[in-house]
């Protein structure tokens, strides 16, 4: 665990360093936030039916999605593990003392947190700053609040332990554009970071509950806005764990056994 | 200029050594406006038209959209790309041949695989034209064209000014992003569905509201006024590339190498 923890610590600081490029990335997003609320505006302005997510609820969804873009972007890469596992470096990981799943686990996540620390709070303070309509609002009570904070948590770790297949597949297919591909817009699109799953018509709804990519984006920013009520928050989290503890086992034996295929050449 | 399609030669038939790799990218790139698209779609399921526009209209305005930023994206990669001559010092080289460097530049990349978009969008168009009800004209057709190619030189235009920022900060910013991808994304809608600030912004700092908006409207017969005038628009925005090439100009004479 120990190990573990510092790897963590050391990526944290090293993420650290990109200031710069993390508040261009801030002004992207503020810009991308706008946008999309701007296009929901004017649907909803001559909306004929009752729609399935206020605007106010669905203005939070955005503001949140942009805040942690970091926790729910599938494409998001480390490209060092894709050329360790290409270049066949990968035999220095190997000798490595502690587990690679683990030790990848928690690089991968140290990279997210950091970029995140990084970029989250100032698109949150402006977002809680603007005007009337567009503006960010406190959740409504505590208990939302810390249902949101668990949901996202878990939310982040559930999608590492999914992007760890992403990195498992290179093993297999020495080349990580296919795969980032197909995971990347399948995520995406089911994670509702394209269009927010309640809007989504009913027989797309059904697939993207079943999937897991939905727990890392869509079901912690509804809980904040209180669009999922406190008690099916409940149970999702518990939905959350179970999700993640299947596939951390599953990603484990699955990289296990590309490992024991793995051939190092000599040179 | 013959410089310029001997450059895209080579780096057809060097792409093309790859074939399989080349074939899966363009594939890839074919999918993922097309998870866009869908989310498009699916919003006008619900809602059934956004301000007043409907969905063919939309997926047209779409559609151009697309086509002109999958066809920058192919042959304007070099500027794209272009922090990295920076980084690596190949700049240099360039500046010593007695050529332009813009057409060095523009022709020291390509990314063919961006036909699979490029197709994609070519589908959108197709299957927005053949559900519009318009009567179509020459003058209509040309207008068409002109918003494409309108649309391609802006997207060039952005690339350049922001290659020629390198020349002052070495790394690409992330900014331009906000006008090349986000530019993309926000002119996907017509443009009089934002606020009239953006509006404004995209019509006269950065004329995207030329490609779509004014010719879209002259297209789909909802153009008050001069046709003449809404016909002409994709035209003026293509003047965009103008200031875009002096500043251009003035960043090579900044230049400094990095010494590498």
């Amino acid at each position: 665990m120990k190990v573990y923890i510092s790897v963590l610590k050391l990526r944290l600081s090293m993420g650290m360093q990109y200031r710069a490029a993390a508040l261009a990335g801030v002004a992207t997003q503020f810009f991308w936030g706008f946008i999309s609320i701007m296009v929901f505006e004017a649907f909803y302005q001559h909306a004929v039916q009752t729609l399935p997510i206020s605007l106010k609820e669905l203005i939070q969804y955005i503001w949140l999605q942009q805040a942690f873009l970091v926790f729910v972007m599938m494409w998001f890469r480390d490209n060092e593990l894709f050329d360790l596992i290409t270049s066949g470096n990968i035999a220095y990981e190997l000798c490595r003392p502690s587990g690679l799943y683990g030790f990848w686990y928690a690089k991968l996540l140290a990279q997210r947190l950091s970029s995140a620390f990084l970029r989250c709070f100032p698109i949150l303070i402006v977002a809680f700053l603007l005007p009337k309509p567009y503006n960010l609002e406190p959740p409504t009570n505590i208990t939302a609040f810390l249902l949101f904070l668990s949901a996202l948590l878990l939310g982040l770790l559930l999608l590492v332990a999914i992007s760890m297949f992403l990195y498992i597949s290179v093993f297999i297919t020495l080349s990580p554009m296919g795969s980032l591909l197909v995971f990347g817009v399948l995520s995406e699109f089911f994670a509702g970071l394209i269009i927010p799953i309640p809007l989504m018509p009913e027989w797309l709804q059904k697939i993207a509950y079943v999937l897991p990519f939905r727990w890392t984006a869509d079901f912690p920013f509804r809980v904040y806005s209180g669009h999922i009520p406190e008690h099916d928050a409940t149970i999702g989290i518990l939905i959350q764990l179970a999700y993640l503890t299947v596939l951390v086992v599953l990603g484990r034996a699955a990289l296990n056994g590309v490992l024991k295929k793995v051939v190092v050449q000599g040179g | 200029m013959s410089l310029y399609f001997k450059y895209l030669l080579i780096h057809f038939k060097s792409q093309m050594q790859y074939r399989t790799s080349f074939w899966l990218l363009s594939i890839g790139q074919f999918f993922i406006p097309f998870s866009i698209f869908a989310g498009l779609y699916f919003l006008f399921e619900r809602f059934g038209q956004i301000k007043g526009w409907q969905f063919f209209e939309v997926a047209l305005c779409f559609a151009v959209i697309h086509m002109a930023f999958s066809l920058s994206e192919c042959f304007a990669r070099g500027f794209d790309t272009f922090s990295s001559l920076i980084v690596k010092g190949d700049f240099d080289r360039l500046l010593v041949r007695p050529r332009s460097t813009f057409i060095q530049v523009l022709g020291s990349k390509f990314e063919f695989t961006r036909f699979g978009r490029l197709l994609q969008s070519v589908i959108v168009l197709l299957w927005a034209l053949s559900n519009l009800p318009i009567e179509w004209s020459i003058p209509k057709a040309i207008t068409l064209v002109l918003m494409i190619t309108s649309g391609v030189f802006i997207f060039t235009g952005i690339y350049m000014l922001a290659a020629t920022m390198c020349f002052w900060t070495v790394q690409g910013l992330e900014v331009a992003n906000i006008f090349t991808d986000g530019g993309r994304e926000m002119a996907q809608y017509p443009l009089n569905i934002y606020q009239k600030w953006v509006t404004r912004f995209f019509t006269f700092v950065i004329p995207f509201g030329t490609v779509n908006y004014l010719p879209l409207q002259y297209i789909l017969g909802k153009a008050g006024g001069s046709d003449l005038v809404h016909m002409l628009t994709p035209v003026m925005g293509s003047l965009f590339i103008l200031p875009c090439f002096l500043v251009w100009q003035l960043g090579v004479r900044h230049y400094r190498s990095t010494g590498s």
